[in-house]
């Protein structure tokens, strides 16, 4: 603590010294635009790198944890836009970032703070954004755009700051953008081992938030982290206690090589716990459907019910897709987690398996950390196996 | 769970008389949760002393009663009617209390009773510091190192243990009286042995200070299946040392990052978890600056101030939802009334930012001390909202109305920078200012901050206005400097100042650059779901998405702003009971207004909700977009009749009385012609501008005269002047203030106070009832104590009050209500006043009458006559009971503020005393204030010379009662002479043992102390008054007063009759 306590000190003065330097920046900030693929331009200033960029977009509701959301690999092939309006309000805390860079294609936020103010901070999110060659806009009435992505569904659009833009040649390839192959792009490429002195569990990375490996780690697990396209038999080879699937960025039905594996993974007796995206897949594994919702659900504040206990729990969430229980075989398993507000999917119990799978993310970070006895309950699987 | 059937029948406590730390709001989550309960098919018993409240009214509960909040009458409510179930948790700590108490001595057990919404084990372990502690240590979370004492021996000790400063923490107290921060042994040894006194159950916190660590609340529920929810996080911008009550206060937290805020919320729920609340409940966090350590300073196991403004910041309505958790449901099924389509089982979140600032008394009470400390002096606060925290904080500062929008204020531009360091140091209401002028002066954000301890990002924050007010004096206006003014929200009116241009200038500068202000809807869900709730803010710079809705006609009902001593939640009632009656009538209704404890600003009471502050310029930019077809200006108190011009120049057409009948009244020279035409006296006054002025107008007049401002509320700057010297000193204090208006003068006249409400549809009037005041002119009405129906006048006065009564509203060509104050002086009626608008008793007269005259003035207004409606016209057939206002207030909270009365008003509150008998309903009148007499039969009486005649009868009878009485040489001696066994004791400045010491003493039930009139007071008695308030000692200053209180003991009973109001 007592080095950070430093660190912002020498910070601070730093910042106080340049503001007026900040505040000159932030009146010749360029032009920026945002071009919905319906049409729509929101016209702002551009922050980040300059570059053209054309992404997915899709809002996050959370009010902290910007940074969480930026470096969350499920966001690859997207950019976010914050709902809160102010960000950056208390800087970059590095040892805060969920993976080791962000992930978006933009970042879209309504203010930026000029200047960040926290005793753990360590530089601007500003920064950040250029250091990670992200593109952005700021000060646009994102309450507007996220009404049309909400009424709209969540679309495609691109940032730019190029004022001479022909909308009739953005467009069409607005429209024709599909996100693709992100789980390749942010899985690791080798195997790496957080050490511990308890349980072997193998952590399949489709974009995993490094707090998933660390939740199960703090609980003393030795996890082994593997690249998301491991052949299942090199993980049942290693003799895990558990497998645990993680969350990940785009369309899960893309991912068939993974899906095979996860097959073969769900016909051995190894305890799985699975998180967003690998909920997703372990449900297409063994035969059910997922569909794209119309906006997705990405914010801190979503309920989710377990149907065992009837308790509500908040929960973390950031995902686009989701399993279609109409399509769920009962013989194979049910529904474990539902969502209060619009009754989608949150879970599933396998039956006669020792696997269960949840849709949010009781890893948190950022977002409430009410549903992480659901490590704890994985542990228990493990154990009792 | 589905709905727990067995609760059929529930008993609702309320909180009683508005004090400081304890007002409208919960009024709001009483309001909310009665409606609620009656909802569910519940029946609802309620019980509250307060007239003033909506919560009272018929349609809000079944059963009605305003009595004295004690136990013996609830037992008594109790076993008349018999509810299956008592609410104690939407009463404020008062409720709770109560709740306690009624579980404690077996009363609830006894007529088979229960709590609902908490239980004896929850108060208890949230409340009393030691179970507290206890059970923080049990589930590992931080609190202060703290050890409760019972005497200041212990506290001594203890302190030596720690090291100073400690905080001090009276237990069972509401707004931190008592408490304080003590920083040597000398203020320990004060603050400690006050504290323990206040304490219902003698015991003090002594606790490590954790001032100027970040203060983070946390407003949560839980439900009775243990689903909890966080509702919303607060984060307050003075650090820890200035009660959350006083603080400027921002939702969400805006410098926590995740890490933080979601330790601290995990905290908050396992603490509501372990102490098993099943409702609303509000936690509040010391966090370290520089780390992640906290401590949890506080949990209030209920609804509360801060619960009230969650809910308004967030659309949650939290005192609902604890009501129905109270009666069975779960959170997750429960609706969420603003989307219609989610449940309460979710988090709100923001797409905006929310800023509340206090609004302090120190107007009022010029000689308090302004120092914020942790016992809350605001009687009231303000909230704005906005898409940034500089607009945000710019909104709330003008909702304020203390003539002040923008962070200029008064001469601190000409104070040296060594003057403004030292200013930085004093922890009080202008603080904010100071910041402002520190940063213009130069002065690091970082000297800033090691001073206040406030955040750099807040004060850069406030770098960024004092910028704009930079660039806007210097800078040419162009069209990207005046939007980026507006959006930060600068009104035109400071534009205009600063870039030199007329208000007028700027406002078409942004017509024609389309800088205009949009509105966005607080949604609970930062637009994730659509909504259905009307409830809008404004911005600058975005995109508009309030509809403007068409087809009904459409009214505009101004809201009154904060809460304020001459301006209390009755404005509240009047506003809220004229939206339900335009409603009625088939309007589409929206408010106004900007203090989120407030029924009004509840999102289901009008059609629309504008939370915004009450200045013409932003009421303008509600009504380009809504285009209103009429404005209701006369229920909103003087806030909204100050707009009264604005709307008229926005062709908003004034609905009921005319503005220029308005501006009659007030007008002197206007007011006399219509007095002279209408053959009615009044006492002879002048106009003045200057102090020269006044001076000769007083000797024309004759000392002793009244002097004040004229359009204030509350008998602001008013004051008896009996010599030059007075008039120069009032004149000097009025005139603080630029006056647009002049100043009067007027005979002070000794007499009997009379005041009337009446509604008058410009042909016929109705009055529904006379009240007498029993204190004699001199006493503000607010303070005085209110006799209905009036008893020491005779049929002919009265006649006379009718006539006159009928003779002014009809010349004032009232539509709507009137006011009238009069005095009776020697067989003849004279006006001192007249307010065509609603008053302050018009809820009080409301229920003692059974006469709805807010409703029927709404409908008057609509074009009704009083006949239509159903009423003869004239003074209504008297009730067969009394019903007796007393006022209630906080002087023990307000440091240095002299409690004499006059024609000031001081009350915060009032609280009723109703019965068959006038004695009954006085002595119940004075319970309900909190007057419980006798304890040691011991009084203190010392008064003026005017009035030694009157005080031999008064120390006789209490005398009679067994009082022992003591007095100072000319009251001793004078008693003496007429026989009265008065007692001498020695003036403050002679030896012990003197009058302070007997104060000090504990041993004093009662102080008489009638001070001198005019400015120069003796020291002495301010002395012996507030050491006697702060002791907890009752204090009287008007001899009618003292009258009344020995009346009412002389006429104990001990078994009290029960009124329904309901029932009248």
């Amino acid at each position: 603590m007592f080095v950070f306590f430093f660190a912002r000190r020498r910070h601070r003065e730093s910042v106080a010294a340049n503001f007026i330097h900040i505040r000159k920046e932030m009146v010749e900030r360029m032009k920026a635009f945002l071009i919905l693929e319906d049409g729509h331009v929101f016209t702002g200033k551009g922050i980040g790198v300059d570059k053209d960029v054309i992404s997915e977009i899709v809002f996050n509701t959370s009010m902290t944890g910007y940074l969480e959301v930026l470096t969350d690999p499920s966001y690859a092939g997207q950019a976010v836009v914050m709902t809160y309006p102010l960000i950056g309000n208390y800087g970059i805390c590095r040892e805060d970032m969920e993976s080791k860079r962000a992930w978006p294609d933009g970042y879209i936020v309504r203010e930026l703070s000029r200047i960040p103010s926290n005793f753990r901070c360590e530089g601007t999110l500003e920064d950040f954004l250029v250091e990670n060659d992200i593109p952005g806009i700021a000060g646009i009435d994102t309450r507007a755009l996220t009404k049309i992505l909400r009424e709209s569904g969540t679309m495609n659009g691109m940032i730019t700051r190029n004022e001479n833009y022909n909308l009739d040649e953005i467009l069409p390839k607005l429209k024709e953008y599909k996100v693709t192959g992100v789980v390749k792009k942010v899985s690791c490429t080798e195997k790496s081992v957080l050490p511990g002195e308890g349980l072997k569990v193998a952590l399949l990375d489709f974009g995993a938030k490094s707090n998933i490996a660390d939740s199960l780690n703090q609980r003393g697990c030795e996890v082994t982290i593997y690249p998301a396209d491991t052949p299942a038999e090199e993980i049942i080879a290693a003799n895990p206690d558990g497998i645990m699937l993680s969350n990940g960025p785009g369309d899960p039905a893309e991912n068939t090589y993974i899906i095979e594996q996860i097959k073969k993974l769900y016909n051995t007796d190894i305890p799985i716990f699975a998180i967003c995206l690998g909920h997703q897949l372990m449900a297409l594994a063994t035969g059910c459907k997922t569909y794209k919702m119309k906006y997705g659900h990405r914010g801190g504040n979503h309920p989710v019910k377990d149907l065992q206990t009837g308790r509500v729990y908040i929960s973390s969430q950031n995902h686009g897709y989701v399993v279609d229980t109409e399509q769920l075989d009962p013989e194979i398993a049910e529904p474990a987690f539902v969502n209060v507000n619009d009754g989608t999917n949150e879970g599933l119990a396998y039956k006669n398996k020792n696997i269960f799978t949840v849709q949010f993310h009781p890893e948190a970070c950022p977002g409430p950390q009410d549903s992480g006895y659901l490590f704890d309950r994985f542990i228990n699987m493990m154990q009792n196996r | 769970m589905p709905k727990d059937n067995s609760i059929k029948k529930v008993l609702v406590i309320g909180s009683g008389p508005i004090v400081i730390g304890q007002a409208a709001e919960f009024d709001y989550a009483g309001t909310q949760a009665c409606r609620s309960l009656k909802d569910e098919g519940v029946s609802v018993v309620l019980v509250n002393s307060n007239p003033a409240t909506i919560m009272t009214d018929k349609n809000i509960a079944d059963n009605v009663y305003i009595e004295p909040l004690t136990v013996p009458v609830l037992e008594q409510i109790i076993a008349k009617e018999r509810p299956d179930s008592v609410l104690p948790t939407l009463g404020g700590q008062a409720g709770l209390n109560l709740g306690m108490e009624l579980a404690e001595k077996g009363i609830l057990e006894k007529y088979n009773c229960r709590l609902i919404g908490t239980t004896p084990e929850t108060i208890k372990r949230a409340e009393d510091r030691l179970e507290f502690k206890n059970t923080m240590e049990k589930i590992h979370e931080p609190v202060a190192a703290s050890l409760v004492v019972e005497n200041v021996e212990d506290g001594i000790a203890f302190t030596n243990s720690i090291g100073y400063p400690v905080v001090l923490r009276p237990a069972y107290t509401l707004g931190g009286s008592g408490g304080g921060i003590a920083h040597n042994e000398e203020e320990l040894v004060e603050i400690l042995s006050n504290g323990l006194r206040l304490s219902r159950v003698g015991q003090v916190l002594v606790e490590r200070c954790i001032a100027g660590w970040k203060e983070i609340e946390y407003e949560v529920m839980r439900d009775g299946a243990g689903n909890v929810i966080t509702v919303c996080n607060m984060e307050n911008i003075d650090p820890v040392g200035v009660h959350t009550g006083d603080s400027i206060v921002v939702a969400p937290s805006q410098t926590l990052g995740d890490k933080e805020y979601q330790m601290l919320r995990t905290s908050a729920l396992n603490i509501i978890s372990e102490l098993k609340i099943t409702g609303g409940c509000n936690v509040q966090f010391a966090l370290h600056p520089e780390s992640f350590e906290y401590c949890v300073i506080e949990v209030n196991p209920r609804v509360s101030r801060s619960s009230a403004l969650a809910s308004k910041a967030t659309g949650y309505p939290i005192a609902k939802v604890a009501a129905k958790i109270a009666l069975g449901y779960t959170l997750d099924e429960i609706p969420n009334a603003i989307t219609g389509k989610t449940f309460a089982s979710f988090e709100p979140m923001l797409d905006y930012c929310v800023v509340k600032f206090p609004r302090l008394p120190f107007d009022k009470f010029i000689q308090a001390k302004r120092t914020l400390t942790t016992q809350m002096k605001a009687t009231g606060e303000v909230m704005a909202i906005c898409n940034n925290f500089e607009g945000g904080l710019m909104k709330a500062l003008r909702s304020l109305e203390q003539h002040v929008d923008s962070l200029i204020y008064e001469d601190y531009g000409t104070k040296s920078k060594d003057e403004i360091l030292e200013m930085l140091e004093r922890v009080d209401d202008r603080r904010i200012f100071v910041i402002a002028e520190a940063i213009r002066k130069g002065i690091s954000y970082e000297t800033i901050h090691e001073i206040t301890k406030i955040d750099i990002w807040f004060i850069d924050k406030i770098a960024i206005l004092v910028e704009m007010e930079q660039a806007l004096a210097s800078q040419p206006l162009t069209k990207e400097l005046l939007a980026e003014a507006k959006r930060i929200e600068f009104p035109d009116k400071v534009i205009a100042q600063l870039t030199g241009k007329t208000e007028k200038e700027i406002k078409n500068l942004r017509t024609e650059w389309g800088i205009s202000a949009a509105f966005k809807m607080v949604d609970t869900c930062a637009a994730e779901f659509s909504a259905t709730t009307p409830y809008y803010y404004s911005v600058f710079g975005s995109e508009n998405e309030a509809e403007e809705t068409s087809g009904r006609k459409k009214v505009l009902v101004l809201g009154s702003g904060p809460i304020r001593i001459g301006q209390g939640i009755e404005f509240d009632f009047c506003s809220v009971h004229c939206t339900w009656a335009f409603s009625k009538a088939g309007y589409e209704t929206i408010i106004v207004n900007n203090n989120p404890e407030t029924v009004s600003t509840d999102f289901d009471i009008a059609d629309k909700l504008y939370f915004e502050p009450l200045t013409p310029e932003d009421v303008e930019n509600i009504v380009e977009l809504e285009k209103p077809d009429g404005a209701v200006v006369q229920f909103g108190g003087q806030t909204a009749i100050k707009l009264t011009e604005a709307l008229m120049k926005m062709g908003v057409p004034i609905l009921g009385t005319s503005a220029e009948d308005v501006d009659a009244a007030e007008d002197r020279e206007l007011f006399d012609a219509i007095l002279e035409q209408c053959e009615i006296p009044r006492p002879s006054g002048l106009t003045v501008f200057t102090c020269e002025e006044a001076i000769e107008a007083a000797h024309k007049l004759g000392y002793p005269v009244l002097v004040r401002p004229s359009y204030v509320l509350g008998g602001q700057g008013m004051q008896i002047a009996i010599n030059d010297n007075d008039i120069t000193e009032f004149i000097g204090i009025i005139n603080r203030i630029a006056q647009e208006h002049p100043i009067l003068v007027d005979k002070y006249m000794m007499g009997k106070e009379i005041e009337v409400d009446a509604v008058c549809d410009g042909e016929d009037i109705l009055i529904p009832g006379i009240m007498e005041h029993i204190e004699r002119a001199g006493i503000h009405s607010g303070d005085s104590i209110s006799v209905y129906p009036a008893k020491s006048i005779d049929e002919q006065v009265k006649a006379t009050l009718v006539e006159y009564t009928r003779r002014l509203a009809r010349a004032l060509h009232v539509k709507g209500l009137i006011n009238i104050q009069f005095i009776v002086a020697d067989g003849q009626v004279y006006v001192i006043e007249v307010n065509p608008r609603s008053s302050r008793t018009v809820p009080y007269i409301s229920k003692v009458t059974g006469i709805p005259i807010v409703d029927l003035a709404t409908e008057v207004i609509i074009g009704k006559t009083i006949r239509e409606l159903g009423y003869e016209p004239g003074l209504q057939k008297e009730a067969d009971y009394y019903a007796i206002k007393m006022p209630v207030f906080s002087f023990e909270k307000l440091r240095g503020a002299d409690i004499a009365l006059g024609p000031e008003m001081k009350s915060t509150g009032e609280c009723l005393g109703i019965a068959k008998t006038f004695n009954e309903a006085l002595y119940k009148a004075f319970i309900g204030a909190g007057i419980q007499l006798p304890k040691h039969k011991k009084m203190i009486i010392t008064v003026r010379d005017t009035d030694k005649e009157e005080i031999v009868d008064i120390a006789r009878r209490f005398e009679a009662l067994g009082y022992e009485i003591y007095s100072t040489v000319g009251t001793a001696k004078h008693l003496r002479d007429n026989g009265v066994n008065a007692r001498h004791v020695n003036k403050l400045e002679q030896d012990s043992p003197n009058l302070l010491d007997l104060i000090l003493d504990h041993h004093i039930d009662l102080v008489i102390d009638t001070p001198s009139q005019g400015a120069v007071r003796s020291h002495d008695g301010f002395i012996i008054r507030r050491n006697a308030i702060e002791t907890g000692v009752n204090v009287l200053t008007s001899i009618d007063t003292a009258k009344a209180l020995i009346t009412s003991l002389e006429n104990r009973e001990e078994d009290l009759t029960l009124i329904d109001i309901a029932t009248i």
